[in-house]
């Protein structure tokens, strides 16, 4: 630390550390990038609890259309109202959800999943426990404004959870809140789409400040020693995430801004002229245009889908290196490509707007950059594949993840080029192939990951380790479950099912040898849902187990994976100010099984011998 | 515990901790700007001229308020450099100067906005267009406002020239007859009125794109002046004590306010001139 | 900067007589500078509002003088104002990046409106007539 320590002794805050914090500053207002990040942590397994929840609803109503929705239906009902939740025609039993609340909760659904669970559990919570430890930092360079951040999602996910309750219901346009149909589809004047555009500005400024936080802590308070390429891979893919953040975000601020316009100032910047409204001409101004929206909205939009996916690579890079017991292979290529990626990530967004009419030349270039992007992907797939070449490999639960990630990130990525072309995308757009596409990219691939990491890092939180046996039959059905869920819905999508449909495709049946939807496969979506509730099922020794291991789990040493990076070289949990001894690197993040050395591991902070001895 | 480089620069950067910070930010607040200029290019370049209005922005007071806004970049700067010298007092001498110059910033805005809230759009069912002002001066009437009064005729003073059309003298009135002077009310019956419009956002996407991106800006001089403001008064006393610090925090703020002051600069010309 | 003196925090008002030695010079250049900078902003204002009471024949001449006149401006406020022209090397990366991701945006995204094929855009349909909505 800085010299000017040694004679601060007239200034009265460097005592602050020798008496405790209240409960408050401790818990809820605490500056501490560790307690932040177990906030975010918290926050963010709740809000995916509840992202899952919407989700088995709308399986319900895919797989049994129409019906009451058994067990919770009538207290949905008392919750929710008359507009959200009806009554069975034939026996009057309460609970069919109504197309508006299903609209309401596909987009609150994808919402939720993408801003207010994956990104902060990925990005934020493991991102603030672990990426101070592992520079040997004391905090985030801005702690104060570290908390804040955190209390900026809060509240955004406080009036996106609200906006469930308010007149007319949730935000129903999906989680990419196209327009027109954003503005036009409640008739409230203050409506759901207000909470939701409100929600996002929280959420935007929450991520903006932590991305400023990342790559100020990153570049200025690594410990001495601790060169650029001699980060863990993990602390890389963070950078370039808050990289990602800090600059795609803003643009869909600005557009937040002028839908908010649009629907309460009555603008029309994404409002074209002469559009019709149910059969009469809509009275604005004219002259917006709805590819705007998208535009915008798809600049974060992509860059968005690497935000979900690289902090999960690293944690996996983290976990394979350590349970190979050994470095991991193309440690450079690695870095070279999650820069590769953040560049590209930029200059591919409109692969998703190939229907938009948007002219040929365009499609052709943004199909160009999209298969380039899938080049370095690729390579780091391939990097952590051939890492386990070789290894002595511990099958530990958090391993068991990781090797699971890796062809399943491997069959989301390899789905996506069908639909970064533009011909094959013409078929695939907007039908469950691609919902089967991304969802195996972030569930069983992201999500794994940060399971993973969970198992990983708990024993430096908490102190104790969680129970390997339950771990792993978590593993095993949650693998099992994930694959019968999204594996059917790649036929769907092929045979040309379209996604957002409160019917689960019923329409297309009747319209059967015009369209030609056969009944197996809107008959898949019965076992789909069985499947996901399965899967549901399947997260309770998680639950159990985590909550059961944080009281009374075995007590873990201080580094229990023999690790070498610096996070495991501090005490356990780690204090306020993470090291009690000076931290100086030597090596690389990678030194396992080194010949010559007795340790099959040698932490980075271990200096080197002299070679005299 | 203390985070190192709060106040020293770190040696292999040459950075204190905040410097890094701030430009950050700043860079994510050229994204934001720059979504909405891209926004405005794409607009403007698919609208047609009829639905792209010149000419209605009071162009010396726009001058007036961009020489004001550089000003105060200006006294920040050397601001800056005075706590740099040690001399506090200069220092403070010239944040006056620049919160001054902050509020006369918002105060010339407010009232172009209040100008602008008062001038009308008639859409004539004829497709006649006319502009000017409403007897009585109201705020934000649009074709809504007319129902709900029930009015049967809108005494109006339109502008001797028709902005489509600046070189031809305006073509208005109740019978078509011309109306060449300045501010001679004619009465419109309401059943002749298509569309009524104050010169608000929901005006035009010109006037749209106008008023979210200077309302933007304004609210950026606001949390700067603020932020001023708050170092010059309350929060100086750090001179006392962490003078190094203190100075820091000023070129902080002060590379904020450069920043503002520098979206200005392609603001004034984009919205007012071109 | 002397380093001994900076890294003992040292009594303010020694602090501040210390810098006026080391700094005094450099600031007063500086200072100059800084009045020269804004002389010329000022120079850049007028000419631009100059420009448009002139009425140029040409519109495209028009807009590429004033955003050159605005970028010469910008870049008077960012080299010499937020002092960029003696900066660190992480800033210069860190708004090289910005840089490119700002034009990357602003050129696709208004290419993505110019190829859109003439003839099939929904705003073809300018200068509708929008009939009063009779039912409201
Ligand atoms: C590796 C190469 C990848 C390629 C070539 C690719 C390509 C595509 C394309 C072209 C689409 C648009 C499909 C359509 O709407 O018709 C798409 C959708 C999507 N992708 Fe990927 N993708 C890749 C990786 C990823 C990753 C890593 C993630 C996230 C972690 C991801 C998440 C998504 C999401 C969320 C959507 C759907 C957005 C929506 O319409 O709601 N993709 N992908
Ligand atoms: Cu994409």
């Amino acid at each position: 630390m800085d010299a000017s320590t040694h004679v601060a002794h007239a200034h009265p805050h460097v005592h602050e550390a020798h008496h405790e914090p209240g409960f408050l500053r401790k818990y809820v207002f605490s500056t501490d990038h560790k307690m932040i990040g177990m906030q975010y942590g918290f926050t963010a397994l709740l809000f995916l609890a509840f992202g899952f929840f919407l989700m088995m609803l709308m399986r319900w109503q895919l797989a049994y259309s129409g019906q009451p929705i058994p067990v919770i239906g009538e207290l949905l009902h008392s919750l929710l109202g008359d507009g959200a939740i009806g009554k069975d025609p034939t026996t009057g039993k309460l609970g069919v959800m109504s197309p508006d609340l299903y609209n309401a909760f596909g987009a609150m659904h994808g919402t939720i999943m993408v801003f207010l669970a994956i990104v902060p559990l990925a990005f934020a919570a493991f991102g603030n426990f672990v990426v101070p430890l592992q520079i040997g930092a004391v905090d985030m360079a801005f702690p104060r404004v570290n908390m804040v951040s955190y209390q900026c999602y809060f509240i955004g996910g406080v009036i996106m959870f609200a906006s469930f309750f308010i007149p007319g219901g949730a935000a129903r346009s999906g989680w990419t809140s196209y327009s027109p149909l954003a503005t036009l589809a409640h008739p409230e004047f203050i409506n759901g789409q207000t909470f939701w555009i409100i929600g996002m500005v929280f959420l935007i400024t929450s991520s903006l400040l932590g991305a400023v936080n990342f790559i100020a802590t990153i570049i200025q308070l690594r410990a001495p020693g601790m060169t650029w390429m001699r980060l863990p891979f993990f602390v890389w893919a963070e950078f370039v995430t808050a990289f990602l953040l800090l600059l795609a975000f803003p643009p869909l601020e600005a557009a937040a801004v002028m839908q908010l316009a649009d629907n309460l100032l009555g603008t029309s910047f994404f409002l074209p002229s002469g559009m019709v409204v149910a059969g009469n001409p809509a009275e604005v101004s004219g002259g917006g245009s709805p590819l705007l929206w998208q535009h915008l909205f798809w600049f974060l939009g992509h860059p968005e889908v690497y935000v979900l996916i690289l902090p999960g690579m690293g944690i996996v890079a983290e976990i394979i290196a350590n349970n190979t017991r050994k470095p991991i292979w193309g440690y450079k290529s690695l870095v070279y490509s999650v820069f590769a990626i953040g560049f590209l990530s930029f200059i591919v967004w409109a692969h998703h707007m190939y229907l938009t009419g948007m002219g040929t030349k365009i499609s052709t270039f943004f199909q160009t950059t999209t298969m380039i992007i899938s080049i370095p992907s690729v390579i780091i797939l391939t990097c952590l594949f051939i890492s386990l070449w070789g290894g002595s490999i511990r099958f530990n639960t958090a391993m068991l993840f990781s090797l699971a990630f890796l062809p399943m990130f491997g069959i989301g990525g390899l789905t996506g080029l069908p639909l970064g072309f533009n011909f094959s995308d013409l078929h695939l757009h907007d039908t469950y192939y691609v919902i089967a596409h991304f969802h195996y990219v972030v569930a069983p691939g992201t999500i794994f990951a940060l399971f993973a990491g969970i198992y990983f890092w708990f024993p430096k939180m908490t102190g104790r380790l969680m129970n390997e046996f339950w771990g792993k039959v978590h593993f095993i059905l949650s693998l099992i479950f994930m694959n019968l869920v999204f594996q059917p819905m790649f036929a769907q999508g092929f045979a040309g099912m379209n996604r957002r449909m409160w019917d689960g495709g019923a329409t297309y049946a009747t319209a059967d040898g015009v369209v030609g939807l056969p009944q197996s496969i809107i008959g898949m979506n019965v076992g789909i849902s069985h499947a996901a509730w399965a899967l549901g099922l399947a997260q309770i020794p998680f639950i159990i187990n985590f909550f059961y291991s944080i009281w009374r789990g075995k007590k873990a040493s201080d580094n229990p994976w023999g690790a070498t990076t610096l996070d495991w070289q501090t005490p356990t949990p780690p204090p306020h100010g993470n090291f009690d001894k000076p931290i100086e690197v030597h090596r690389g993040p990678y030194e396992y099984s080194v010949p010559g050395h007795a340790a099959d591991f040698t932490p980075q902070n271990e200096p080197e011998k002299h070679k005299k001895h | 515990m203390e985070i190192p480089y709060t106040v020293k620069a770190r040696p292999d950067t040459g950075l204190f901790n905040a410097k890094v910070g701030i430009w950050l930010f700043l860079a994510s607040e050229v994204m934001l700007f720059g979504g909405l200029f891209s926004s405005y290019i794409f607009l403007r370049v698919a609208a047609d001229d009829s639905a792209w209005p010149h000419g209605l922005l009071n162009i010396p007071i726009g001058t007036f308020n961009t020489a004001v806004l550089i000003t105060s970049s200006v006294t920040v700067v050397l601001a800056w450099a005075s706590l740099k010298l040690g001399n506090f007092k200069k220092f403070r001498m010239y944040q006056s100067v620049t919160i001054l110059c902050a509020l006369g910033f918002l105060g010339i805005k407010s009232i172009e906005y209040k100008d602008k809230f008062t001038h009308y759009e008639i859409w004539k069912t004829n497709g006649e267009r006319m502009t000017g002002h409403i007897e009585g001066s109201p705020w934000f009437w649009d074709t809504e406002t007319l129902r709900q009064k029930n009015m049967q005729e809108l005494t109006f003073h339109p502008d001797p020239k028709f902005y489509f059309t600046p070189k031809v003298k305006h073509a208005g009135g109740a019978s078509g007859e011309e109306h060449g002077a300045k501010h001679e009310a004619v009465k419109v019956p309401v059943s002749q009125i298509k569309r009524l419009s104050a010169y608000v956002p929901a005006h035009s996407t010109y006037f749209g794109i106008y008023f979210t991106l200077t309302a933007l800006h304004a609210l950026h001089v606001l949390a700067g002046a603020i932020v001023i403001a708050a170092l010059w008064g309350p929060l100086a006393k750090m001179w006392r004590t962490e003078p190094e610090r203190f100075t820091n925090r000023i070129e902080v703020s002060g590379l904020f306010w450069h920043f503002v002051d520098l979206v200005w600069i392609f603001l004034f010309p984009v919205l007012y001139l071109l | 900067m002397s380093n001994a003196h900076t890294q003992a925090q040292p009594h303010p008002h020694t602090h501040s007589a210390a810098a006026v030695q080391a700094h005094a010079h450099d600031v007063a250049k500086h200072v100059k500078v800084y009045i020269a900078v804004f002389l010329g902003l000022l120079a850049g204002t007028v000419a631009t509002v100059a420009m448009y009471y002139v009425h140029l024949d040409s519109v495209p001449l028009t807009i590429t003088i004033a955003l050159f006149i605005a970028t010469v401006k910008a870049f008077l406020v960012a080299g010499f104002f937020m002092h960029l022209i003696s900066e660190k090397k992480t800033i210069y990366a860190i708004l090289l990046a910005t840089a490119f991701f700002f034009a990357g945006m602003m050129y696709l995204i208004v290419w993505g409106r110019d190829e859109v094929p003439r003839g099939t855009q929904y705003w073809e349909g300018r200068n509708v007539q929008l009939p009063v909505d009779k039912t409201r």
